[in-house]
């Protein structure tokens, strides 16, 4: 499609965001904003669910997943632009499907968020704009596999 | 006092669930933005009005949140949730700006017992969240798991 944007995207390539280590106080923080279940909230009570001990809320993992993907887009994977034109510029999410929270993240959990672009297309309804198709992921300090989705973000940028 | 509380025999195929109101502010908006997802349209009205979004809108993850919280409101406080395993598919309809009050239901697709666990049953939902001017903004289907409250009358539905 565009070598350019093939490699401004790093297409297929699994790139690294960052590691977390969610802490029970934050876990419960944010879910008793949003989502104050007995096994985001309570030690106590998240040892008698089929969780069995104090687990993030799932919102909670996908927004820091999201954290981690803004802080390295600035910093860690930006590669410079040599296509032609002005640089490709993100834009929103229209969705995502498949999402898994595949096991539970648990406090003390140090957690690695990982992104890989898949492919991207034109918009036509949107002349200028592109649609990157996009993986995201999350692995705990086991290896273990916590979060999977399959995720989309419009981006300003000319196809030749 | 005595509770009532919500198990899987509770749901039943093409019931909906009603969800509160909450009013979005930008305050909500920047201080959600700054911590998950500090992109200019999610911290300024000035970049929000230049984005397609067309105004300072929530990130995607706090219209989440907020869902999140609208149908624990409205239907999991009280109930035997055991969490859902993922979403099969979901849609930021329209953005959600400063200002905007958020509502929307829940609508029962299916339910089954699992038969790893017969003490547990999934409950489809599509969720739905609505803007004050009755527009979609955010869409999903989701199973959540519940336990169920007599596990030893079966799978009857």
């Amino acid at each position: 499609m565009s070598q350019a944007l093939d490699t401004y995207f790093r297409i297929g390539e699994r790139i690294e965001l960052g590691t977390h280590e969610f802490t029970a106080d934050e876990i419960v923080e944010f879910a008793r904003e949003f989502d104050p279940q007995d096994f985001h909230v309570d030690a106590e009570k998240a040892a008698h669910t089929l969780f069995g001990g104090l687990c993030a809320s799932g919102w909670h993992t996908c927004a820091m997943w999201m954290r981690y993907n803004c802080a390295a887009r600035e910093r860690t994977i930006r590669i410079p632009w040599h296509g032609e034109g002005s640089e490709p510029e993100f834009g929103p999410s229209p969705g995502f499907r498949n999402l898994r929270w595949v096991k539970p993240v648990y406090a003390g959990d140090r957690i690695t968020f990982f992104r890989t672009n898949i492919e991207y297309r034109p918009v036509r309804s949107r002349p200028g704009w592109i649609v990157l198709t996009l993986k995201g992921e999350a692995v705990n300090q086991n290896g273990d596999l916590v979060l999977e989705m399959e995720n989309a973000v419009l981006v300003r940028a000319s196809l030749p | 006092m005595t509770q009532t509380i919500r198990a899987y025999e509770d749901f039943t195929e093409g019931m909906t669930l009603p969800f509160g109101t909450v009013k979005v502010t930008a305050e909500d908006i920047v201080r959600f933005a700054s911590q998950f997802d500090p992109q200019p349209m999610h911290l300024d009205e000035e970049a929000g009005r230049a984005s397609l979004l067309g105004g300072l809108a929530a990130s995607g993850w706090h219209t989440c949140s907020i869902f999140m919280r609208l149908a624990y409101e409205a239907f999991l406080k009280h109930s035997t949730s055991q969490g859902g395993p993922g979403i099969s598919e979901l849609s930021w309809k329209r953005p959600v700006l400063a200002g905007d009050e958020l509502s929307g239901s829940s609508t029962v697709l299916s339910k089954r017992v699992l038969r790893s666990r017969p003490n547990v049953g999934l409950v489809t939902f599509r969720h739905v969240l609505t803007n004050q001017r009755g527009e979609t903004v955010l869409e999903l289907e989701n199973p959540i798991l519940f336990a169920l409250r007599e596990p030893e009358a079966g799978a009857a539905p």
